[in-house]
């Protein structure tokens, strides 16, 4: 599968990274080599088999619905860099 | 003119009415102190494993097995992947290729009294974010993230319906399914049922879709009628100026009545979904559904039909009685107290709903019981108040002035009198009384005379302060009056 120096940036993008010219080039190049991996992958004959939702055989096992956790925003709200009114502020989003 | 026909599919979230999170233990209680119900889970903090609440996975399940949805054996969560501050994970756990509930139906009353089946083509689990608040804060924004995590059930339609009506009778009748199963509180309000509205258009008898436009969280019933008609309006407007229907997500304004463009398709999210690695495969074996299945309550379309082939409703009173659990649970106790459906959807639907839209409340807070009112129409079934001394005895319960209508009917005196020798004692001192009004009567013409018998028989029943057989009185009074 080929890629392009924009796939590149359109992920970063989506991802939040800043990446300039070279770093772009340098990741280009690290993803494609993954993406040969997974082409060959892809040539394995798969028909029959059920994809695979996780690779630990095991089913997810629930909890009761009980409330366990306390008020602990004092503690929480220690590590944010602003807060007030028990908000935690951020950059203003404009919708 | 070309004839245009609206195509609308809906996305309804309903927020389930679970203690605690979906993948956390922090309470969902709605109203509490910012933050104050927000864990290291909730808050997406480094090393946190996220473990799937029980009741949240029933509650999703009950809701397929009431709309006859296929339930899959095995649902997987994904990861929706994008950036906002009220996600403070970076992703939303929701379902995208195996959801818990697979295709389904939910049938929705008319208002013409027929009924329409509309398909859902899933349903499946996912935790809600928290909330932005715009006001001021040195003009940064703050974030709540008490509802992050909170679990939601979204429900997708087929795009099956064909007007705004039809659309607002799809959320009646899921709004009803829930609150019947109790799986949430519906309250549109408070933001316990969101919607997001599809609406296309195309010319009448064209079998492919126009191009839709997807309106964000409309959150009431009128809302979501007002914000179809103007969308439908517009895309039609648009496409008879020459212009084309663009793929886009818009917003509703009610203030303005209008859509606006919020993105284009071109600027669409793209979310990567990918299996969640921190959660396993849910497998859910027969006999957990089978239990779920055999606990179901009676529902909505079920009580409805019932109410008009057993009980011999109307139409349009079993789809008002039905149409909430603790409606049709007060309905029902009133007419197994009274012993008549139509006498006791009468009182509810007139009296009691009246009163109650006047106040304001609620009928699962109606200060009038369900046993106090059935007692109160069985005393008007069998004759021993008349329908003016019903409604006094009404007002005296709901003002709490005594504890059954016997009481009171007692206390104040309404016995109804249809002892004759009483009301004509009554009738012949109104006449001694009302010399011109009795001369005016005896001459007029007979056509005349059903109008001026009006004035006596009020004077009769004030004798009897509302006590008196008002079919006797009048009677009575005729035969006296035509005497001379």
């Amino acid at each position: 599968m080929a890629l392009e120096h924009e796939d590149v940036r359109r992920a970063a993008h989506l991802a939040r990274l800043s990446l300039n010219d070279d770093e772009a080039a340098h990741y280009a190049d690290d993803i494609r080599r993954i993406l040969e991996m997974v082409d060959r992958l892809q040539a394995v004959d798969t028909q029959g088999v059920a994809p695979l939702a996780h690779p630990l055989d095991s089913t997810q096992r629930l909890r009761a619905d009980e409330v366990t956790e306390g008020d602990e925003r004092e503690r929480f709200q220690r590590c944010a860099p602003a807060v007030e009114d028990g908000l935690y502020l951020v950059p203003r989003v404009v919708e | 003119m070309m004839q245009w026909e609206t195509v609308i599919g809906l996305e309804v979230h309903v927020q389930l009415a679970t203690q605690s999170k979906i993948f956390s233990g922090a309470s969902t209680a709605f109203g509490s102190q910012p933050n104050s119900q927000a864990c290291a889970v909730d808050l997406g903090l480094p090393g946190v494993l996220p473990v799937l609440n029980e009741a949240a996975v029933a509650m999703a399940v009950q809701f397929g097995l009431a709309i006859d949805a296929e339930i899959p054996e095995t649902s997987v969560f994904d990861r929706k992947n994008y950036f906002y501050p009220d996600l403070p994970k970076g992703y939303q756990t929701s379902q995208m290729y195996h959801p818990i509930v697979g295709p389904g139906e939910v049938e929705v009353a008319l208002d013409d009294g027929s009924t329409k089946r509309v398909r859902v083509h899933h349903a499946h689990l996912e935790e809600d974010a928290g909330k932005s608040l715009h006001e001021d804060y040195h003009g940064m924004t703050g974030i709540d993230l008490n509802r992050a995590g909170t679990p939601l059930l979204e429900i997708v339609s087929e795009p099956d319906m064909r007007s705004a009506k039809e659309a607002v009778g799809y959320i009646r009748a899921i709004h009803a399914i829930v609150t019947y199963l109790g799986i949430s509180d519906g309250n549109m309000a408070e933001g316990s049922m969101r919607c997001d509205v599809n609406v296309s258009v195309r010319p009448k008898g064209q079998e492919a879709f126009g191009t839709r436009a997807e309106i964000k969280n409309v959150n009431s019933f009128r809302f979501v009628e007002k914000a179809i008609a103007c969308e439908t309006q517009r895309q039609i407007e648009l496409i008879e100026d020459g212009g084309t229907v663009i793929q886009e997500t818009r917003l509703y304004d009610p203030e303005a009545d209008e859509t606006r463009s919020m993105r284009t398709k071109e600027e669409a999210n793209d979310y990567r979904y990918f299996p969640c690695p921190d959660l396993l495969p849910v497998v859910l074996d027969r006999a957990y559904v089978d239990h779920l299945r055999s606990s179901l309550p009676e529902l909505p379309a079920e009580k409805r039909a019932r109410f008009e082939s057993e009980l011999g409703l109307s139409s349009y009173d079993a789809g008002v009685l039905s149409s909430s659990r603790p409606m049709a649970e007060y309905f029902e106790a009133v007419k197994q107290v009274c012993g008549d459906a139509k006498q006791a959807a009468n009182w509810v639907q007139g009296e009691l709903s009246g009163q109650l839209n006047r106040e304001g409340i609620d009928i699962a807070e109606s200060p009038v019981t369900a046993e106090q009112l059935g007692g109160l129409v069985k005393r008007v079934i069998d004759g021993t108040i008349n329908g003016k001394a019903a409604k006094q005895v009404f007002i005296a319960l709901w003002n709490d002035e005594g504890q059954t209508a016997d009481e009171l009917i007692d206390a104040k005196g309404l016995k109804q009198v249809t002892d004759s020798g009483a009301i004509e004692a009554m009738i012949d001192s109104v006449i001694a009384d009302s010399p011109v009004q009795v001369a005016q009567y005896r001459e007029a013409e007979d056509d005349k005379r059903g109008k001026m018998i009006g004035y006596f028989v009020g004077q009769v029943m004030k004798a009897s302060r509302g006590t008196a057989n008002p079919q006797q009185v009048n009677a009575l009074l005729k035969e006296k009056l035509d005497q001379a």
